[in-house]
């Protein structure tokens, strides 16, 4: 327990991600079987210990102390487990500190009226850091900034592996995972994954450069549409089906419309879209439907999920992956016409007779569900991870907008001593700024130096980490898209901004007004 | 009068300028400038400049006068541990408060009440400042800083430990530990020599007067070096110490992959070391945690109890439970040593 509450002590006060990466793969190294794989479980947010819950805990310490004192430092920490830490009293004569496997095992036995007597006594024998480990661990949500994929990413890293050889095996498995650690360590034969619940690392694409345009070979490729929703792949077998984002995070319960009309077996690659009588919707509908706790009636209705198929990486027990693209797409098409399953459909191939016509289809690509287009060469078997010359995006020419510098906040890790996000505005009929969006990227170290001065030299207000500063300076900002918002000032948000150039030359009154980007708004 | 009829708090009041005591007719660390004014410790939401009369520990004159130089007050009065003098229709005895150097409670008597004003104070053993003595009273007048439960400072030498452990285990990286210029930073130093650590510390300018000001006072700090940008190589793997407004800021850029660290009682709540960007938060406190506090009252035996700036509602809370009678006094301008300037 002592090196589990160490590391998550430490996790959540270590801001950089390689730090993390460190602290994590440290620990596997060190903790002995079956702690740590309850540890990583905890980690990933697979652990789940249904007998006690936050509002034990809280009756529990309202027991032990002054619950109008509990109630006041509860309202003043914020979080429940951290003050139950801060503000147990423990009673002298308690037993030995627990290890995890021991919490685990006497919490899975346990009937539930004894589960406030064992935490009592777990409370009792553990330190500060220790009882906040504790309650971290067994309510679950541990709130040290790390993501499921970056415990993975430690595990590979522990392991020596690449993430995409833990994803393929990681749905089949559960705490404590002693066969994945025994893997990991040479110790023991690769788990089989559960075809039903794996995840196979996708094919991504690398940006088609300027330069490589003139050369490309356009007749060893096939061309497709790349739609404007997310990367998902759809994985089906023995009556379940199982969405799963592009970094193996599974997302099915979102989407239990999409999932409904699965009559098939097989996993496919696709992208997950809203679509309306047969119009794509703009991403901000999707995103209505993405992170969201519970599905309504209403969210089904109004933002229907639908998939537009990529790819086919298994026909039933079939693994197609080392089949040519070309190959696959046949067997894809076939499959289709074949099961025809509701709120899917194909992506379709665009033909163009030269890169001449293909720019043209590119450049007129200004509907707001595309994002440009896909180049597969027709003789790429699907290779997980991101391969070179294989498939390329080729990502319309983003949009752009002198916008005005109006507040710069203090960056993380190690950016933290400088101004480095930056929120710019546009200029109303009224004469009046804006905010429009937001940037962390697109300058180079030696220009954020010029910039945190900048921001230093003209700043008009402070609040806390953030800083208003006078209108002054201009930013060249390029984004994806723009769309209507109810959330911005503005009314209008943009999709990935970045700054592409800083206009130390230009007036701010010389910056454009809000009705200009409203032009740009599509669909 | 008869002694019935006269209730401490007709004679001890909060007035526009601070707490005013009127059969002496004079104020205990007002935020504004007064005629007449006792300061119990030079840190500045106690110490203000400008008053015409200041009495006060030699130490608290000696660091308001380093602070405020002609500003300082016009006319100096000092008053050692445990001398009396009458003020008025007063008696005026100043005794340590454990809080910075020079740091002082004072005990006032008129017509057979005594108060206790405590200022700021905690009961930890301190290498720095001598240490609080409790004196049985009517009313105690005390801090709450930290009076919520969930405060309870562990030994300031573990936490010490803490430090030269990373110190050992990260040679490449400079260590800065945010401390505030008056007391904490000096205690730190303290605390380091006694642990062991012998190596020269790095001091931000901001510290280097108080910190010369404590050795003349008698107070061994070991070698100190300023931490200027020039000694970036020469301060990997050694320690920095340098204001909590510095160590997130331009100023940090000259120091090399830095472990940030911050000694400070508000360090034992993770989310204000996480907002901070403290990696390593060492609770080190110069105020009394709850413990402290609680106990205090009971070592003083007062049957009322005043308490000043912090976490009020919940030590009157404690102590009207006690079946002591507590009530809040508000204090314009007090707070935290985190609010001063540097
Ligand atoms: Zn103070
Ligand atoms: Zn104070």
């Amino acid at each position: 327990m002592e090196r589990f509450a160490f590391l998550l002590d430490r996790l959540s006060l270590t801001p950089g991600r390689n730090d993390k990466l460190r602290l994590m793969a440290d620990y596997f190294a060190h903790a002995p079987d079956p702690d740590r794989g309850w540890a990583l479980g905890a980690l990933t947010g697979t652990l789940d210990f249904r007998s006690a819950k936050p509002a034990q805990v809280r009756t529990l310490a309202e027991e032990r102390h002054d619950p109008v004192l509990f109630r006041w430092s509860h309202d003043y920490v914020g979080d429940l487990a951290e003050t139950v830490s801060l503000i147990w009293q423990a009673r002298a004569g308690a037993n030995r500190p627990p290890e995890l496997n021991e919490i685990v095992e006497r919490l899975q036995d346990a009937p539930r009226a004894q589960v406030p007597g064992l935490l009592e006594g777990w409370l009792d024998a553990l330190d500060t850091t220790g009882r906040w480990a504790l309650l971290k661990f067994i309510t679950g949500g541990l709130r040290v900034g790390v993501s499921e994929r970056l415990a993975k990413t430690a595990l590979a890293e522990f392991g020596n592996c690449a993430v995409g050889e833990i994803e393929e095996v990681w749905h089949g498995l559960a705490p404590p995972y002693e066969t994945l650690f025994a893997w990991l360590e040479g110790q023991g034969a690769r788990p089989e994954p559960d075809r039903s619940a794996a995840f196979r690392p996708l094919m991504l694409a690398h940006p088609l450069e300027e330069r490589e345009v003139e050369s490309l070979q356009l007749e060893s490729f096939a061309v497709e549409w790349k739609w404007d929703g997310i990367r998902v792949q759809l994985v089906a077998y023995d009556g379940k089906a199982r969405l799963f984002s592009r970094t193996g995070e599974e997302i099915s319960h979102s989407f239990p419309d999409v999932l409904e009309g699965v009559n098939f077996e097989g996993v496919l690659d696709g992208e997950l879209l809203v679509v309306r009588d047969g119009e794509v919707a703009p991403f901000n509908d999707l995103q209505q439907r993405l992170n969201r706790k519970s599905v309504t009636a209403a969210g089904l209705r109004k933002h229907p999920a639908h998939i537009r198929l990529y790819d086919l990486l298994f026909e039933g027990d079939e693994d197609l992956r080392d089949l040519s693209f070309t190959e696959r797409r046949r067997r894809l098409e076939d499959w289709y016409a074949h099961h025809r399953p509701p709120r899917m459909d194909l992506s379709p191939l665009v033909v163009a007779d030269g890169m001449d016509s293909l720019a043209r289809l590119r450049a007129e690509a200004r509907q707001q569900s595309l994002e440009g287009l896909m180049l597969k060469r027709r003789d790429s078997s699907y290779v997980a991870g991101r391969p070179r010359g294989l498939w390329y995006k080729w990502k319309r020419d983003p949009l752009s907008l002198d916008a005005v510098l109006m507040y710069a906040q203090r960056g993380h890790g190690k950016r933290s001593s400088f101004y480095s996000d930056y929120t710019f505005g546009a200029w109303t009929e009224a004469g009046e700024l804006v905010p429009v969006g937001k940037a962390y990227s697109g300058y180079t170290d030696e220009e954020l130096k010029k910039l945190d001065k900048w921001v230093r030299d003209n700043t008009v207000e402070r609040f806390g980490p953030v800083r208003a500063v006078a209108p002054g300076l201009v930013f060249e900002v390029v984004f994806d898209a723009v769309q209507p918002s109810t959330r911005h000032k503005s009314g209008l948000a943009m999709r990935f901004p970045r700054i592409s150039r800083i206009r130390w030359d230009k007036p701010a009154e010389e910056a454009d007004r809000l009705e200009t980007l409203q032009k740009l708004v599509e669909g | 009068m008869p002694r019935s009829e006269l209730l401490p708090e007709n004679w001890l009041y909060v007035t526009d300028q601070g707490l005013y005591c009127a059969p002496g007719d004079f104020h205990v660390d007002p935020h504004r400038a007064v005629p007449r004014a006792l300061v119990t410790h030079g840190h500045a939401d106690h110490a203000r400049p400008g008053h015409d009369k200041v009495l006060a520990t030699a130490e608290t004159l000696a660091i308001m006068r380093s602070r405020y130089k002609d500003k300082a007050g016009r006319e100096w009065q000092v008053l050692a541990y445990g001398e009396v003098i009458q003020i008025g229709e007063v008696r005026v005895r100043l005794v340590p408060a454990g809080h910075v150097l020079g740091s002082a409670q004072a005990v006032l008597e008129h017509r057979g009440q005594r108060i206790v004003v405590s200022g700021d104070y905690k009961r930890r053993e301190d290498p720095t400042c001598a240490p609080f003595e409790p004196v049985p009273c009517d009313v105690f007048i005390t801090e709450a800083t930290f009076g919520l439960p969930v405060f309870r400072h562990p030994d300031p030498d573990r936490e010490v430990a803490k430090l030269l452990n990373s110190l050992r285990l990260f040679p490449e990286r400079t260590h800065v530990v945010g401390v505030y210029a008056l007391g904490k930073a000096q205690r730190m130093i303290a605390l380091l020599r006694r642990a062991g650590y012998d190596a020269p510390i790095y001091i931000h300018g901001a510290l280097q007067q108080l910190c010369e000001l404590y050795r003349a006072h008698g107070v061994e700090l070991g070698e100190l070096r300023p931490a200027t940008a020039s000694q970036k190589e020469e301060m990997t793997g050694a320690l920095v110490l340098a204001p909590p407004s510095a160590i997130a800021d331009r100023w940090a850029r000259r120091l090399s992959e830095p472990v940030i660290a911050m000694a400070s009682g508000w360090m034992q709540v993770r989310q204000r070391a996480r907002q901070r960007g403290v990696e390593m938060p060492l609770v080190i406190s110069d105020h009394a945690d709850w413990d402290e506090l609680t106990r205090s009252f009971a070592d003083v035996g007062a049957p009322e109890i005043w308490v000043t700036h912090g976490n009020e509602e919940a030590l009157i809370h404690y102590a009207q439970q006690q079946g002591l009678r507590a009530r809040a006094l508000s204090l314009i301008g007090r707070g935290d040593e985190e609010q001063e300037a540097v």
